[in-house]
């Protein structure tokens, strides 16, 4: 059984399919708890404190991104946690991941768009070949 | 200080600040040659300026693991002092800037930084980055085929290279590849050489060689202000993001003394006025950079760097740098912004745009900032002046209840006033304020004339639901309330 689910989350379509994906694993484990993780990258942490001076307004906005996906958490009464990290998205993740011993990463194919994943390398594929545990990539 | 926050300052990342720090370096090079040509001085000046600024700023700034030298913000306001008066007005504004930055620090002006809207500063970076991209539309004029291929291929490198590896700034592979390049086909291109000297020199202490009377001040005194406006507007909202990317704080008065500081020393030394830069922040943070060492490492290696190079800084083409300009303003300019006009309320659209179109037409970034402030303000005075007034009619007598709802003050008072109908036959009028607030004078003389009114017609009227504040200044300001009432009182 998987425990200990990190679902790694950028608020867009793709992560919230995933969420569905993490849930299905959660379901009738009463054990389970889903690990949210959103990794804020430099040029997301630049354009977010622009568009919203005070800190108040970044944190509200980060955790309304999510919302859909902590609405899905709630409607299935699984236990979660939502963890903003600041840095590099895959590296980010893939730390998390090892250190706090995860049974599973959940993740979306992708967030970026498709020039983005040309230049950037997409984090699915990262995490998969640098986590320790088993990782879903959901199409 | 005691000796734990020195080494938690200093010593808490040894490794990933001296890294980072050299990789500032290398990425500020270019930059600080390319700012030192848009404010029209000779490299040196640019470089110096960042070498001091950046080795002060380790000491005296507020938000450790920023950076800050010689940026183009900064460059654009000096343009035409340099032009108009030369080098020597520079240094003085540079070291006035200092002394105004360090009195902003003392008053901490910095608290003030809430009421530059959102969209000023959205406005502020991308008029920075058009700026950016149009003083390197001249160095195009009269080129040959071989400049446009180096501009085109050092933007191709800098965009590709890091594809294979980020541990070098690619913007820096893209000026050495384009130099060798340049040098090997002996193409003639323009060069950094050509655009004034670069000495292999540390700098020195100077005073500016420039009359101390009241008409120098009269000259520097405009641009050693918006100086100091722009270089801490840029410096506050990088240190913010700074906070963010690291989930630490920051001292925003003490990094405003601290740049101060930093300008009084780069003045003096011959360099250009500064501040603290968005892109060379973010590099450093990512390279792991955190604490106060990686800035002082980016300055004292930087310095090396001249020292040691001085002889290829001259040769690199200024293509090259062109090139890199570019892709400054691109990373400057924020692209969601164009994406999300159409979602933005009107007026911040509005402001935004504003700011940009002054920043352009003036090229003068403080004169944009105060032109969306006062816009902005306008704009917020226009939709908060709304007032609501309800009417309700008491069944069977000549009575009726008005319910006010909004804040009175000059702006709005025309508009409440406008609302009742002095001519009504009433006995008895009742105004409820429990929804308003009253804020100015202007608005205590509008419940004046609204009461005497009534009073006029033998309507007798009562107030009530005035809060605390308000009610203070009507009980000292109004008269409707006093014998001998009068509307000729006001």
């Amino acid at each position: 059984m998987f425990h200990k689910i990190l679902l790694a989350s950028d608020g867009s379509e793709h992560a919230i399919r995933a969420a569905e994906k993490a849930l299905t694993l959660a379901d009738n484990n009463p054990k389970a708890i889903i690990e949210i993780v959103y990794v804020v990258d430099g040029a997301t942490s630049k354009a977010d404190i622009l568009h919203n001076w005070n800190s108040v307004d970044v944190d509200h906005m980060r955790k309304e991104k999510l919302m859909i996906t902590e609405h899905k958490m709630k409607r299935h009464h699984v236990n979660y946690k939502i963890t903003i990290l600041h840095g590099e998205p895959g590296p980010s993740i893939v730390k998390y991941a090892n250190d706090n011993k995860v049974d599973i990463c959940v993740i979306g194919s992708r967030g970026l768009n498709s020039l983005q994943e040309m230049v950037l390398g997409s984090v699915s594929h990262k995490v998969a070949k640098r986590a320790h545990c088993p990782v879903m990539i959901v199409k | 200080m005691n000796l734990s926050t020195i080494k938690q300052n200093w010593f808490s990342n040894i490794r990933g600040d001296i890294l980072a720090g050299a990789v500032v370096a290398l990425a500020l090079i270019p930059e600080a040659i390319a700012f030192s040509i848009i404010a029209g001085v000779d490299p040196m000046v640019g470089l110096y300026a960042s070498f001091c600024i950046a080795v002060v700023i380790a000491f005296t700034g507020g938000r450790p693991g920023m950076i800050s030298a010689a940026t183009g913000a900064m460059a654009l306001v000096m343009g035409s002092l340099v032009a108009d008066h030369g080098l020597e007005y520079l240094l003085a504004a540079t070291i006035l800037t200092g002394v105004i930055q360090i009195i902003m620090g003392i008053f901490k002006l910095a608290k003030y930084m809430k009421f530059v809207p959102r969209s000023v500063m959205i406005g502020f970076v991308n008029a920075l980055a058009i700026l950016i991209f149009t003083s390197q539309l001249e160095h195009f004029v009269g080129e040959s085929w071989q400049m446009y291929a180096m501009v085109a291929g050092a933007l191709a490198i800098i965009y590709i290279f890091p594809l294979f590896t980020k541990a070098v700034p690619s913007p820096l592979i893209a000026i050495i590849a384009i130099t060798a390049v340049a040098v090997f086909t002996s193409s003639g291109v323009r060069t950094v050489g050509d655009m004034g000297e670069l000495t292999q020199a540390l700098p020195v202490f100077l005073l500016p060689d420039i009359p101390l009377n009241f008409e120098t001040l009269s000259i520097i005194f405009p641009y050693a202000i918006a100086l100091s406006v722009v270089g801490l507007l840029e410096s506050f909202l990088t240190a913010q993001i700074v906070d963010d990317m690291t989930d630490t704080e920051s001292n925003k008065n003490r990094e405003a003394k601290g740049q101060g500081i930093a300008n009084i020393v780069a003045g003096f030394f011959g360099g250009m006025a500064g501040c603290a830069m968005i892109g060379q922040s973010v590099i450093n943070v990512k390279s792991g950079g955190r604490t106060r060492l990686s800035t002082l490492v980016a300055g004292v290696f930087l310095m090396l760097l001249i020292l040691v190079f001085n002889d290829i800084l001259i040769q690199i083409p200024m293509a090259a740098l062109v090139g890199v300009m570019i892709m400054v303003s691109i990373g400057t300019f924020d692209w969601s912004s164009l994406r999300s006009l159409h979602l933005m309320p009107r007026t911040d659209a509005l402001v935004m745009i504003v700011t940009v179109g002054t920043v352009v037409y003036t090229h003068n970034l403080s004169i944009g900032v105060l032109t969306g402030v006062l816009l902005s303000a306008i704009f917020f005075a226009a939709k908060i002046s709304k007032v609501y007034v309800k009417a309700i009619t008491v069944e069977g007598s000549a009575k009726k209840v008005y319910k006010i709802t909004g804040q009175l003050f000059f702006a709005s008072v025309t508009e409440l006033v406008e609302q009742f109908d002095f001519k009504e036959k009433l006995e008895q009028v009742e105004l409820d304020f429990t929804n308003a607030h009253i804020w100015d004078d202007s608005a205590v003389g509008a419940i004046d004339k609204i009461v005497l009114k009534y009073q006029e017609n033998g309507t007798k009227v009562t107030v009530y639901g005035l809060n605390k504040e308000s009610s203070l200044l009507v009980e000292k300001r109004a008269v409707y309330n006093k014998a001998d009432a009068k509307i000729a009182n006001h």
